[in-house]
């Protein structure tokens, strides 16, 4: 494989709806961002563009099928090659990780990865059915289809093995609004109490509005290239800042459409399939060994078996072995403040069972940012950044790419630039990873990103 | 307390857009300061869903009859129907579950998607069958859903069969034992 550097994004405003913009017109405003950043015009890009891959979830949303092809036509990208890719809200870390194939194979030099979503389009009410969609239609969505109460349903049986709770929930509520406050892209800026969270009307208990993300119509694009690539881009004149930001590994995890048929897996599976380098200590093992002795089995409906699998892959890949010290900062997929406390787990920044409370520990938050809450620790490895999707917004197939633009600026060290603002400046950022997660934890992919040496 | 009205769809009928009555160069520049035109297209269809090799379990709840899927040689069993199993590849048979279990993961819904908004709030259950490796999917009754708690993990539920069956897994649910 050769090394891709991810040398630009960009992204549109996410809003609840952005009736000024069709959607190739709103891709268009987060392509001509990245372009400028590195002072192109698309005359000059296109000669150097291999082609792209384009991001978006759900034909019922665009109500448009063949979608893909009017950003592309839009862009001015055609006769280049293209193809769309979906998987739920994925989509858009599936996008990413194709153009990243596309070059680590060879095929390219120069690859776009776009995406968006239109979700204004119905209304909420409607646009939870059609993501209820993305469940299984015979078993599932007729029963009461309806993601905030599958993913309550997954967490009552968290709070039940680990004794996990809303109030810490709750916390990653407060860290990522008040994380957006100073994300000028994000949706939803917001100083928030945990009283706040709590007292939100309730959607599916235990988790209220404040506890879940929102629709948003919104796009992402990022420019994705090769050591060759590169050379041509700055040769056409291109600006790309040192260090360079490359993408040294990918992962990505499955598991079953129904979380019903999520495997009750014994301990010894779980070493051998599951485990993670970092958490291969007598002492680990004896705290799973202990958890499996209380009935505990895995995953069940409380973990993500993608998402360890995912991290897994993608942290073999880029040799990384205490994801915890060795990540400066996450931007995952936070659709519920409940899946955030699941993904750290996945994710390995704290051990299974050990989400809830790690939550309020205040690891996962900014230095420096001030959030009104009582933090027993420093934070080591700031998680959503940026404010995530509780605070940004889900413009499904723009959500994975928003999630590595803002990935490449934390490492390019330009959040001051690109937010008017440096508060989200992870300080000396070296590494971060982003992750995607679709359905109830069907495809999940992580992607790490560093500052080249 | 919600101090907002929701907002729905079914505006009025428009005739006559505003627009520059000449269309000199101002007016033709002036366009690109125009709010978007916004209009409903509404969108219905009938599917004709087939639950395909699926089909004997719709056809059990209706005749009062639980049927989960077995592998003939490991024994696993999906208390959701599946014709092959994940594992060993192999193709499943049926066989009968009590229908009865326990509730191992639950949600009350006060909101739903727009087709079961009528229905909110509703409990929604995972449910341990006893013979089964995998949980099912179903709507509980005969809880408050007002005094949600997760005393109600373990409980033990028996299934009733909908007399009149809708061809849905929801033509059965589960009650408090």
């Amino acid at each position: 494989m050769r090394t891709v550097y991810a040398v630009a994004g960009g992204v549109s405003k996410f809003a609840k709806a952005r009736p000024d913009k069709t959607f190739p017109a709103l891709v268009k405003e987060a392509y001509d961002y990245a372009l400028d950043d590195i002072g192109l015009t698309h005359p000059q890009f296109f000669e150097l563009v291999d082609g792209s891959v384009a991001s978006y979830f759900s034909d019922h949303f665009a109500r448009q099928l063949m979608a893909g092809i009017m950003v592309q036509d839009y862009l001015g990208l055609t006769p280049k090659p293209s193809h769309r890719v979906e998987g739920g809200g994925a989509t858009g870390g599936i996008c990413f990780q194709e153009a990243w194939k596309a070059v680590a194979s060879g095929y390219m030099d120069v690859c776009l990865a776009y995406g968006f979503e239109t979700m204004s389009h119905v209304a909420t009410w409607k646009g939870n059915e059609f993501i209820a969609l993305a469940s299984d239609v015979s078993f599932d969505y007729p029963v009461g289809g309806f993601y905030s109460g599958y993913y309550a349903m997954m967490v009552t049986r968290h709070m039940k093995e680990f004794g996990t709770t809303p109030e810490q929930m709750a916390h990653v509520s407060v860290k990522n609004h008040r994380n957006a406050y100073a994300n000028p892209y994000a949706q939803k800026r917001q100083k928030l109490t945990i009283e706040d969270v709590r007292n939100a009307p309730m959607v599916a208990w235990p988790l209220t509005r404040l506890d879940i993300c929102v629709m948003s119509d919104g796009a992402a694009a990022t420019i994705l290239c090769s050591e060759e690539g590169l050379a041509k881009l700055e040769a056409a004149g291109a600006v790309i800042p040192r260090p360079l930001v490359k993408v040294p590994g990918i992962g990505r995890g499955t598991d079953a459409m129904r979380m019903a048929d999520r495997p009750h897996q014994s301990f010894d599976d779980f070493l051998k399939y599951n485990l993670l380098p970092s958490e291969d200590t007598a002492d680990t093992r004896a705290y799973y060994k202990h958890l499996w002795d209380k009935g505990f089995r895995y995953p069940g409906v409380h973990s993500f078996r993608a998402g360890r699998m995912g991290s897994k892959e993608a942290y073999q890949n880029a040799g990384i072995h205490d994801p915890l010290h060795e990540i400066d900062f996450v931007e995952l997929h936070d659709a519920y403040t409940s899946s955030e406390i699941q993904t750290y787990e996945d994710m390995g920044l704290c051990r299974y069972g050990e989400g809830g409370p790690f939550a309020a520990s205040g690891k996962a938050f900014m230095p420096g940012v001030e959030y009104g809450l009582e933090l027993p620790d420093e934070p080591i490895c700031p998680v959503n950044p940026s404010g995530g999707l509780i605070a940004c917004g889900h413009p499904v197939g723009a959500t994975g790419l928003m999630q590595a633009v803002f990935a490449i600026w934390q490492l390019q060290g330009a959040i001051g630039k690109h937010f008017g603002d440096t508060t989200l400046q992870v300080p000396d950022a070296k590494r971060g990873a982003i992750h995607s997660h679709a359905g109830t934890g069907t495809y999940v992919t992580v992607s790490v990103l560093e500052r080249d040496a | 307390m919600t101090h907002k009205m929701e907002e729905t769809f079914g505006g009025y009928i428009l005739h006559n857009v505003p627009f520059p009555t000449e269309l000199d160069e101002a007016a033709l520049a002036s366009l690109k300061r125009m709010a978007p035109i916004l209009i409903e297209q509404p969108y219905a269809i009938t599917y004709l869903h087939s639950f395909g090799q699926d089909s004997p379990f719709f056809a059990g709840l209706t005749n009062g009859r639980f049927l989960a899927n077995r592998d003939p040689e490991t024994g696993y069993t999906y208390a959701t129907p599946r014709g092959h199993d994940m594992y060993t590849g192999n193709e499943t048979e049926w066989v009968e579950l009590p229908a009865e279990g326990k509730i191992h993961a639950f949600t009350v819904c006060h909101f739903g998607s727009e087709e079961f908004l009528p229905d909110c709030p509703f409990i929604l259950g995972q449910i341990e069958m006893p013979g089964a490796d995998t949980l099912f999917l179903a709507r509980l009754i005969g809880l408050d859903p007002h005094e949600a708690s997760l005393d109600w993990i373990g409980m033990k539920v028996n299934g009733r069969f909908r007399r009149l069956s809708k061809m849905k897994p929801t033509d059965i649910y589960f009650y408090p034992a």
